[in-house]
């Protein structure tokens, strides 16, 4: 199953090769881990989007509250949440392409933030699914370059991690 | 007063009673050698090899509980570190290791003598730090031996690099400190205890399985109330033992790979599971489907990810094993409940018939020397009074079977890495912290081979271990395995090419003596005692094809052993 693992820590040079460092020592999965500072700068919340059995999973939680720069963590997907991820997509945009390509990113509200005479580059923000569906859609376009930023998660409701 | 930064290293080290410090030089860590030269508060060992530095740190911190302290120069000084590092790691002992780094402006430069200490230790280690500002380095001390010896116990290695420690600042060490992101649970959960309680109870075929944990937990006092109060049968493993007197009738001796019959058989047929600060290694589980089939299984740790991690547990309780063992004999004490007399009566008959087996019998009468007889020996010439320490191999599972301890960190050995070399330099560390006791290393001659170097230390500073190798000219236990499963293709394991041990021993100044009838092993064990200022080697030729049973191979369950 997949779980997406919000956690707070310590905004420490090294603290990012701790968690790293413990997927790949276990063995664990990471499909996607993404970190940055928060608002409080001595803290950065990461997420990471993983996927195993529920005992694994289990060990994941406990080995990452295990590690001393880890403050907090929550496991998004127990409960109601939020998933974004944003995309940048640059494409091929000439003869009828341009203006395939632009219906496309209306009917999926993303925005051109960037325009050449031969390409467009796109900006589509939404779950992983919708992301998906974008680059499916794009099927007869010539795809130059992809961007994903991972996977961000919040839980719904007033439920904070802090 | 303004300190500088090696002055302060000092400080942080008598601010946390410091006695000894295990180390050896090397340009990075210069100034806090001249530090060291200028004081004679902590006392500085110099070993022969930064291995012997972590494992002499790691037997000073097994046999008295106050965390062991090394001190390595940067690159190679760090990187020999390594494996006593990681030994400690995997036996959560309480060790803080200071490794000297390249001046701050060269990190990163492939500097001569860099290595990325931080990098090679982050997956060995409880925790770990680089200094980066004089400033921090009370701090970061005051952290390191708290997180090293509070909750599940474990290395921390600080990395300072040399600038730093010839930087000056004001030194003030920190009077207590908080860690928004380290709080150990203390407690077990109330809910979770009155759970256990009723369980334990109930239990028809109960067995208490116990490990490291209640020894590094200084929990044995409250075991042996607990096991008593019951008066259920108990199996500790490798790491465990002593913690509950093996002279005990409540004792099943130790379970596992190469346990007794009555406490694997125990295990096997039991119908509650008590585990405390035991955390189900594979040597002890043998598989894991076959793991204990009919058991309610309660598992008290104070680590959380021990919990579950790989048996799943019904009652976890999270919590230091000493408080909970308390808050357990609070509740027996309370209940009118008692455990059910006539199911207890009718389990130990069939643990006594089970024992009957005799699993540990061997052939007394042998013309060449057993190393069980040996261990029995020394037992029976020590009274049990030992501190012993051993390396790995067949003479550790010797010693673990043969030689009955009665109390807590008196048996020192690598039970999870498993680290060959370990014995003679813990040996050194377990010496230190107790001058008066005896202590004895009982090691291979492949073993005693890694850190022999560590024999000059012992003749600087007049250590008198003894020394039992038991010598028998193989790499005993990878031939035991090669005879059992590799149809006696013995390869590379035969150590026919030795030094003379006792020529050995005698240059580095100590007493050597070569033992080969078994009616010398009682003599020379005594002669040993008797030298009681003098490192004595004793290298006793024993039988090359001993084998160590009971043996339950890859793959069994803990009914399924092979035995003599
Ligand atoms: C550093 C290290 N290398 C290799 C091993 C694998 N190993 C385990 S036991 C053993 C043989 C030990 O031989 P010896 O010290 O003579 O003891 P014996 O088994 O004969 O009692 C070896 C090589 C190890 N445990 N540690």
């Amino acid at each position: 199953m997949r779980h997406i693992i919000s956690i707070l820590l310590e905004n420490e040079s090294g603290a990012l090769s701790r968690v790293a460092g413990l997927f790949s020592a276990r063995a664990y999965n990471i499909e996607s881990l993404t970190v940055a500072p928060t608002d409080d700068s001595t803290l950065s919340r990461m997420t990471i989007v993983t996927s195993g059995t529920d005992d694994i999973i289990e060990q994941i939680n406990k080995q990452l509250n295990k590690l001393i720069d880890v403050v907090k963590l929550h496991d998004l997907t127990e409960d109601a949440h939020i998933e974004r991820e944003l995309m940048l997509i640059k494409v091929q945009a000439v003869g009828e392409a341009r203006d395939e390509v632009k219906r496309l990113v209306e009917i999926f509200r993303g925005h051109i933030i960037d325009v050449t005479d031969t390409t467009y580059t796109i900006e589509i923000t939404g779950n992983g699914e919708k992301l998906d569906a974008f680059v499916e859609a794009l099927s007869t376009i010539t795809i130059l370059e992809v961007v994903r930023s991972g996977l961000l998660g919040i839980s719904r409701g007033d439920r904070v991690l802090g | 007063m303004e300190l500088t930064g090696a002055e302060i290293i000092i400080e942080c080290l008598k601010a946390e009673d410091v006695e000894y410090v295990f180390g050896y030089p090397g340009g990075a860590v210069l100034h806090i050698y001249d530090a060291f030269y200028k004081q004679d508060d902590v006392k500085h060992i110099l070993v022969r090899h930064e291995q012997g530095a972590t494992h002499a740190a790691d037997g000073y911190a097994r046999s008295t509980g106050k965390p062991g302290v090394v001190l390595v120069t940067s690159g190679p000084g760090a990187t020999n570190a390594v494996t006593g590092i990681a030994t400690a790691y995997m036996d959560s002992i309480p060790m803080i290791v200071i490794t000297g780094q390249v001046p701050k402006a060269l990190i990163g430069n492939d500097a001569f003598q860099e290595v990325d200490s931080v990098g090679i230790t982050r997956p060995i280690v409880k925790h770990n730090f680089l200094i980066k500002d004089v400033k921090d380095i009370a701090k970061v001390f005051k952290q390191a031996f708290f997180v090293a010896t509070t909750g599940r116990p474990g290395p921390v290695v600080i990395d300072i690099p040399k600038d730093i420690t010839a930087n000056k600042v004001d030194f003030k060490y920190p009077e207590d400190i908080k860690m928004r992101s380290y709080n150990p649970t203390f407690k077990g959960h109330p809910g979770q205890i009155k759970r256990a309680v009723d369980i334990i109870l109930a239990a028809e075929r109960p067995m208490i399985y116990t490990g490291g944990g209640v020894i590094l937990g200084n929990g044995s006092e409250q075991l042996r109330k607990f096991t008593r109060k019951l008066g259920y049968p108990i199996t500790q493993t490798l790491m465990g033992l002593g913690a509950f007197p093996a002279s005990d009738k409540q004792s099943l001796g130790m379970l596992g790979m190469h346990g007794t019959y009555e406490a694997n058989m125990g295990m096997h047929n039991c119908d509650v599971l008590i585990a405390i600060g035991a955390r189900f290694d594979d040597r002890v589980t043998g598989n894991l489907e076959k793991f204990c089939p009919d058991a309610t299984i309660i598992h008290v740790d104070v680590d959380p990810a021990s919990i579950s991690k790989n048996v799943r547990v019904d009652v976890p309780i999270v919590g230091e094993v000493a408080q909970v063992l308390n808050e357990f004999n609070q509740a027996l004490e309370q209940t009118e409940q008692t455990p059910n007399a006539a199911a207890l009566e009718k389990w130990w008959q069939q643990i006594n018939e089970w024992r009957s087996q005799d699993c540990l019998k061997y052939n007394r009468e042998s013309e060449t020397i057993k190393p069980q007889f040996v261990l029995e020996k020394m037992f029976e010439v020590t009274k049990g009074s030992a501190i012993v320490t051993s390396d790995v191999g067949q003479h550790q599972m010797f010693a673990a079977q043969y030689y009955g301890f009665d109390e807590p960190r008196r048996w020192i050995n690598s039970g999870g890495l498993g680290t060959m070399g370990f014995g003679l330099p813990a040996a050194m560390g377990a010496q230190f912290a107790h001058p008066e006791d005896l202590v004895m290393c009982v090691t291979g001659e492949s073993s005693i081979q890694m850190c022999i170097q560590e024999l000059a230390t012992c003749t600087q500073y007049a250590l008198p271990l003894k020394i039992i190798n038991l010598n028998n000219g193989y790499m005993g236990m990878v031939r035991q395995w090669q005879e059992f499963f590799y149809d006696k293709r013995y390869s590379n394991s035969h150590m026919n090419v030795q030094p003379d041990f006792t020529k050995l021993a005698e240059s580095y100044g100590h007493i050597g003596i070569r033992v080969e009838k078994p009616a010398d092993v009682v003599p020379a064990l005594e002669e040993s005692i008797a030298q009681k200022d003098r490192l004595v080697f004793l290298d006793f030729i024993t039988d090359q094809e001993e084998n160590v049973y009971p043996m339950i191979p890859a793959g069994a369950g803990l009914n399924e052993m092979i035995l003599v």
